[in-house]
């Protein structure tokens, strides 16, 4: 090891993480990659609060008659556990952690093009949160995540007016993030990256942030019409006072079905630079991969009724939603076709990053296509409201969006914290994921199929083999969590040193002392060439 | 970046940019995309009000009936003007005209101080005539109650809108006084040149926004059923 010699330089250096001590430098930072830090651990708090909640619910679904809450307790685990790991977790995960961090290292700038309002967002973020986290202690919510009225505004007797307000102030985050990161990659590109030599996670956060800017807002006006109904009683969406309940569910699903590519596009944004990377190859067909981000923005704003095909909306509106879901799956599809072809005689190798991202391939496969199940018409009617549902969503937020989230912290973490982790351990948790993954969520696509209806306390006998296997892989699933919370933790102090590029991969984060100094760059970089031009980077070795 | 490094640069110039060139384009960029995510916020207000509009028109025509279209047209004449104002201390900011930026900022204020004072007169009113939604609403004195079976119900659905809407437009100027106020005073401290004044262009951009979205209001309330 060449730990030893390597030592003494690194800790001379300015970095980041040690150009400033103490509480102030923390919660007052204007750095970019600080603030991704304060993120990281307040979205790890959320992770572990909206993970104990869905602990609590496999426990107590072991049992038919339900083995540890009162049917209104368990209405509460699942409506806390969907808007906690919805709107605290995967919405801030990808974006506002590595994209905080990332964002301004791979334009090359020295931070994004408004710090002040980045570390407001964080604040916001905890305002919001400390809102939902009242709620939740002080006696919960049952509405579900969707807060459907009338039940959410007339007839539920808990904390729905706290959630709604936490979650409509967590939104402004959500907007003042994207809006920071559409400036940054217009208008703070280093000199000679155009828009075609971006990577493609910079795609993938630019088609990120149009959907958090176009559609958090129409959520925020959704939450903030369904709180003046609560408080006031007048008829919005509660049809007893006049009101249309259908309008609410348009208006939500307006900003939550996009939502849902809020949560994946980032990943997907991962995944494509993790497979160049430990493929030492180009990404194939870099330009059909980028569009088709944009693409899965701009169409996945127009096929919100597909989540109510069952609930009144005109026949007709259903066929139209029906075939625009259908149209959404192509530039899905297209990422993974162009993944694969990437993989095709590309020089392989298996660190942890890659496993996360090969993961991400297949659960997200499986995931889009049982999507297709639901997007027809006639099978969603059998379908819809069933577990199936269930199994669908978390293949492709917990299989796609946390899987990716995963390989993209192992991927940068030399570069954010400036150490290694043990590879073999990384490896492993990395299989136990996968592993306890599937054992939780497939047997739901059967007893999704089979008819058992989803945010039920109870569940007729025969279903009890299924229902104690998915229980048996949530624990599975939670060791595999567990396991790099405490390796990454340790490598902070006890972990190798890393160089400033430990995997040779391209881009210009790695181009940059790991951890970076706080202006990012000595000297702003000139890009010219292309990204992921790993084969020119192979002909300079052997050329050497 | 150190305190002194960020000296050495030209006034008004944040470290991360390269040049005030640079820090304008991404300040008026930056704004536009703000001001897209409001249109979609007051979107959402819009698109349910087009709703119940159609749904419950009579109602909807009885409701505007009680407002006072004077006041409506005042106020609109009040926030045009102190749109020309705005756009005349941006103008004055560029030239750096120092003295007349302060003056137009400061007679912006007073216009949209003048408009929420006749809003809030507005206001009063409603809850004079009871017809505040949820708070106070017993209708039946006004010409409302001409209205047929079950639309009393709908027009308060009307007044609801009436007051989410202006109200969260009240809201929006009230904090773009705040900016102006912020404005005012750093452009009397001579913080703003030829070559540095994005602020005033930026907040100038917020007030026209707010300003358009009045524009569609006075009609989608005051002018519905043509009683005039």
């Amino acid at each position: 090891m060449s730990t030893a010699t390597l030592e003494p330089r690194v800790h001379a250096q300015r970095t980041y993480l040690n150009a400033d001590y103490g509480w102030k430098s923390w919660l007052f930072t204007l750095d970019h990659k600080r603030i991704a830090l304060l993120y990281l651990v307040s979205i790890t708090f959320f992770f572990v609060i909206g993970g104990s909640f869905a602990v609590l619910m496999r426990i107590h679904l072991t049992e038919p008659q339900g083995a540890l809450v009162q049917p209104e307790t368990y209405n509460k685990l699942f409506t806390l556990h969907g808007i906690v790991m919805i709107f605290f977790f995967l919405i801030p995960s990808i974006p506002a952690v590595l994209g905080n961090f990332l964002v301004p290292l791979m334009v090359g700038a020295r931070d994004l093009a408004f710090p002040r309002l980045n570390l407001l967002s964080w604040y916001i973020f905890i305002v919001g949160g400390a809102f939902t986290l009242y709620s939740a202690i002080a006696g919960g919510v049952d509405v579900g995540w969707t807060f459907y009225p009338p039940y959410s505004s007339i007839y539920s007797q808990t904390h729905v007016t706290a959630v709604a307000v936490g979650v409509f102030i967590t939104g402004f985050s959500s907007i003042l993030t994207g809006l920071n990161f559409i400036v940054t990659i217009h208008k703070m590109r280093a000199p000679g990256l155009t828009w075609f030599r971006l990577p493609l996670f910079l795609w993938a956060m630019y088609a990120t942030s149009i959907i958090m800017t176009l559609g958090t807002p129409v959520l925020a006006i959704t939450l903030f019409l369904l709180a003046l109904e609560h408080l006031f009683h007048v008829g919005i969406f509660s049809p007893e006072l006049g009101g249309d309940p259908l309008l609410f569910q348009h208006l939500f699903w307006f900003y939550s079905h996009p939502a849902v590519y809020i949560m994946i596009l980032p990943a997907m944004g991962v995944v494509s630079e993790v497979i160049a990377c430990f493929a030492r190859k180009r990404i194939f067909g870099y330009k059909i991969v980028a569009f088709s981000s944009v693409a899965i923005a701009v169409l996945g704003f127009l096929v919100w009724g597909h989540h109510m095909f069952v609930t009144g909306q005109s026949v007709y509106a259903g066929l139209i939603f029906s075939l625009l879901s259908f149209l959404v799956a192509i530039p899905s599809a297209i990422k993974v076709f162009n993944w694969t072809s990437t993989l095709y005689k590309g020089s392989i190798s298996y660190e942890a990053p890659m496993l996360y991202a090969l993961g991400f391939i297949g659960l997200f496969t499986m995931g889009g296509l049982t999507g297709l199940f639901l997007a027809s018409l006639a099978t969603d009617v059998h379908l819809n409201g069933t577990y199936f549902i269930v199994a669908h969503f978390h293949y492709i937020m917990v299989g796609g969006a946390v899987m990716g989230y995963l390989g993209g912290i192992h991927f940068w973490w030399p570069k954010i914290s400036g150490r290694k982790y043990p590879n073999a351990w990384a490896a492993l948790a990395a299989a136990i994921v996968f592993v306890g993954f599937n054992l939780t969520f497939f047997p739901q696509f059967i007893l999704g199929y089979l008819g058992m209806p989803r945010r039920y306390a109870f569940y007729p006998a025969e279903f009890q083999v299924l229902n104690v296997m998915s229980s048996a892989g949530a624990t599975i699933l939670g060791v595999g969590y567990l396991i790099p919370l405490v390796y990454l933790i340790w490598s902070m102090r006890y972990g190798p040193v890393a160089e400033s590029n430990p995997w040779g991969a391209t881009g210009l984060e790695w181009k940059t002392p790991s951890p970076p100094p706080p202006e990012n760059f000595a000297e702003i970089p000139v890009v010219n060439e292309e990204a992921y031009a790993y084969s020119a980077q192979a002909q300079e070795a052997t050329g050497d | 970046m150190t305190e002194a490094e960020a000296h050495a640069q030209p006034a008004g110039l944040a470290h991360q940019f390269g040049d005030l060139e640079q820090q304008q384009s991404a300040a008026t960029l930056g704004i536009w995309v703000f001001l897209v995510t409001e249109i979609m916020f007051f979107g959402g207000l819009f698109a349910s009000y087009a709703i119940y509009r159609w749904l419950y028109f009579a109602a909807f025509e009885g409701g505007s009936h009680v407002l006072d279209i004077r006041l409506g047209a005042t106020n609109t004449m009040v926030l045009l003007a102190s749109s020309l104002t705005m756009a005349l201390s941006v103008r004055s900011a560029q030239t750096g005209n120092r003295k007349a930026t302060v003056i137009f900022l400061i007679a912006t204020m007073i216009l949209g101080g003048i408009f929420l004072g006749i809003k809030g007169v507005e206001y009063n009113q409603k809850f004079v005539e009871h017809i505040v939604p949820g708070l106070d609403w017993s209708p039946e004195g006004t010409v409302l109650s001409r209205l047929a079976p079950g639309g009393l119900e709908h027009a308060q659905i009307y007044f609801f809108f009436y007051f989410a809407m202006t109200g969260l437009h009240a809201l929006h100027m009230i904090i773009g006084m705040g900016l102006l106020l912020w404005l005012v005073v750093r452009a009397h401290k001579g913080a703003f040149t030829a070559s540095y004044f994005a602020p005033v262009e930026v907040v100038g951009l917020y007030w026209h926004f707010v300003d358009i979205v009045w524009i569609f209001l006075f009609p989608l309330l005051y002018l519905i059923g043509g009683r005039y």
